[in-house]
């Protein structure tokens, strides 16, 4: 379900140009005679089961979370209310404060550092360059984040096992555990691995922006590389960057497949929030106190994704009010640029 | 490039350049090699090898009911998800294109909101909970039905945007030849957003295809689970992997998924729809 929240990236702009369509543009028309009670009608069935599915399991974790609900046991046929008790519990409980730092270490390695910056240099080679070397990279950094992700595991588990795995066989280390002496530099790596493509497909189209002919400017000037990215592309692709980083930390942080490769061993070295959250609700059975921390979770996912959504309307109505002053060739540039957004 | 007056500098950077390209190539490459030589091997070891080639093992996968039952079970949920998932979010979203319901902004904003932080790892205990007092567990429709809970958000804002640049012009005219709402819809409007439509269809079966975490969380009996959970019970479970078993039936497993995501980028151009794995 990760990748749910992707719709934000194009959806926004969505929802946001309602009210600007009803005054500016075309007025809305009821086309095909549709009325707003056939029309509520039509949206009905989606919106049921959105409300079931997504809506009711979030006002649940809010109510589970202030019980001491289990699976089994006397709280299982009556829980009782313990309000804050799980979240104050938490708070102070070091195998969830544990788990906490792991996984910001992970969205901090794999995501924030590993994937934005393989991403971007990867987008940055590819830019100007054709041919078979660039197709069969940008095809395997693809097929990296498309095959399913028990397959993936898998490979990473043969890939890292410790008598016969390739990467032994490659670095003549035969008998290394990567799994076991460097459980959390495996996984973070792995994830470099598998969500790259995202960073570098985001960021080749953002560089795709960035008019060539300023590059070529900044080169005759003498501008060495990194001052070249540093003055002429990095500004003109700060909204990219941003966004490219709140949604894949938002992805890394619920990201589940650490279990795949792992189950969050050895002895919880790997337990990322995600896995603790379904080690300590359905492994032991403490649904109430799973739920609190699930809560957590879904407050942190909240301040990311409104962060992010606050940044996306800023933009958009920086778009609007600029093409809406005038046709100067810096508005028209700008709005090109963050429509690619 | 800034000293194109020192051909060695030059040189040497050029050749670093290409050093690095390599290993990020070898990088991605190489965990992936598995996957093309162990399936086709006589006898597959976890190593990669050039493989002792034979087809024996997909054979034998065929033989196998367990993994033929759960490309079974996975074909079901993608399917029944990808039927729900589109024609819901057609609905909707054509509903939301052409009438201006009140606060219809403002319900799109929730949803979007809702739908990129109620992830399945955050709301894992409800929905378990949730499936079990609706007599969902163990049931393809309660699997179907929180996934597709879970999608329509997203699927609604990709057909919006299509649904809002299609001319209305022939709805209107079919309207006045009497033509109802529905079959406006279906013989309209349809054929229009075709492109939209499959897009979103693509894209919910390759979620539900890889999907491991609500399978395995609402699906209790082996028989029915997918692809996605029979292929980590297959390496989990105690004793020696069977490796031949194991690679033919991964291989198989991703195809779909890479076939399609082929035929998407081939016949639609790959849009890039931030970033939704289609």
């Amino acid at each position: 379900m990760a990748a749910t929240t992707s719709s934000a990236e194009q959806a926004a702009p969505a929802a946001d140009r309602g009210p600007g369509n009803a005054e500016g543009r075309e007025p809305e028309r009821d086309a095909a005679g549709l009325g707003r009670r056939r029309a509520a009608a039509f949206v009905a069935p989606a919106l049921v089961l959105v409300a079931l599915f997504l809506v009711l399991p979030a006002v649940w974790t809010l109510y589970l979370g202030a019980t001491d609900y289990r699976l089994t046991g006397i709280p299982a046929i009556d829980p009782s209310f313990v309000g804050f008790d799980n979240i104050t519990k938490a708070l102070g409980d070091e195998s969830f404060l544990h788990s906490l730092r792991l996984t910001l270490l992970f969205v901090l390695g794999s995501a924030v550092i590993g994937q934005a910056g393989l991403g971007f240099a990867l987008a940055w080679w590819m830019r100007e360059r054709s041919g078979w070397l660039r197709t069969t990279l940008e095809a395997l950094v693809m097929l990296a984040w498309i095959l399913p992700s028990s397959v993936v595991a898998f490979l990473w588990i043969a890939f890292l096992d410790r008598d016969g795995g390739t990467l032994n066989e490659l670095l003549r280390t035969p008998g290394a555990a990567w799994l076991l002496d460097h459980p959390m530099l495996s996984i973070i790596v792995y994830n470099i691995w598998r969500g790259s493509a995202f960073s570098m497909m985001l960021y080749s189209a953002a560089l795709g922006n960035v008019p060539a002919s300023h590059l070529e400017t900044a080169r005759l000037a003498g501008a060495s590389g990194f001052q070249q990215l540093r003055d002429v592309v990095f500004p003109r692709i700060r909204g990219h960057i941003l966004t490219n980083l709140l949604l894949i930390s938002l992805w890394t942080f619920n990201d589940f497949t650490p279990f795949l490769i792992t189950a969050g061993g050895p002895d919880g070295k790997t337990e990322t929030l995600p896995v603790h959250i379904y080690k300590t609700a359905l492994g032991s059975g403490e649904l109430g106190y799973g739920a609190a921390l699930s809560f957590l979770m879904l407050l942190i996912n909240l301040v990311v994704a409104v962060i992010y959504l606050r940044l996306l309307g800023q933009k958009n109505r920086k778009k609007k009010t600029r093409t809406a002053r005038g046709r100067s060739a810096e508005g028209a540039r700008g709005s090109e640029l963050e429509e690619s957004a | 490039m800034r000293t194109p007056a020192n051909p060695a500098a030059a040189l040497l950077r050029g050749v670093g350049v290409y050093l690095l390209v390599a290993l990020t190539l070898a990088f991605f490459a190489l965990p992936m090699l598995w996957l093309a030589s162990a399936p086709f091997d006589k006898h597959p070891g976890i190593t990669v090898s050039l493989p002792d080639f034979t087809l024996a093992n997909f054979e034998r996968l065929w033989n196998n009911p367990n993994a033929v039952d759960s490309l079974a079970s996975s074909l079901i949920l993608a399917g029944g998800s990808a039927v729900l998932v589109v024609g819901l979010s057609a609905l909707a979203a054509y509903a939301l294109s052409r009438v201006h319901i009140r606060g219809r902004d403002g319900l799109l904003y929730a949803l979007l909101l809702l739908s990129s932080i109620v992830t399945g790892t955050a709301a894992m205990v409800p929905i378990f909970l949730l499936a079990a007092e609706l007599d969902l567990v163990d049931s393809y429709l309660g699997v179907v039905l929180v996934l597709t809970g879970g999608l329509l958000p997203a699927a609604i804002f990709i057909l919006k945007d299509f649904m809002d640049t299609t001319p209305r012009s022939y709805e209107e005219s079919a309207r006045v030849f009497g033509a109802s709402p529905l079959r406006v819809m279906k013989d309209i409007v349809v054929p229009v957003v075709r492109p939209g439509l499959a897009t979103v269809g693509v894209w919910t079966v390759a979620q539900v295809w890889g999907n491991f975490l609500i399978p395995f969380l609402l699906l209790r009996s082996p028989d029915k689970s997918p692809a996605a959970v029979v292929m980590y019970t297959f390496y989990t479970e105690g004793g020696q992997p069977d490796l031949a078993l194991i690679s033919t039936f991964s291989l198989l497993y991703s195809l779909p998924v890479v076939l399609m995501f082929l035929f998407v980028s081939r016949r639609y151009g790959f849009r890039f729809h931030g970033g939704i794995k289609a």
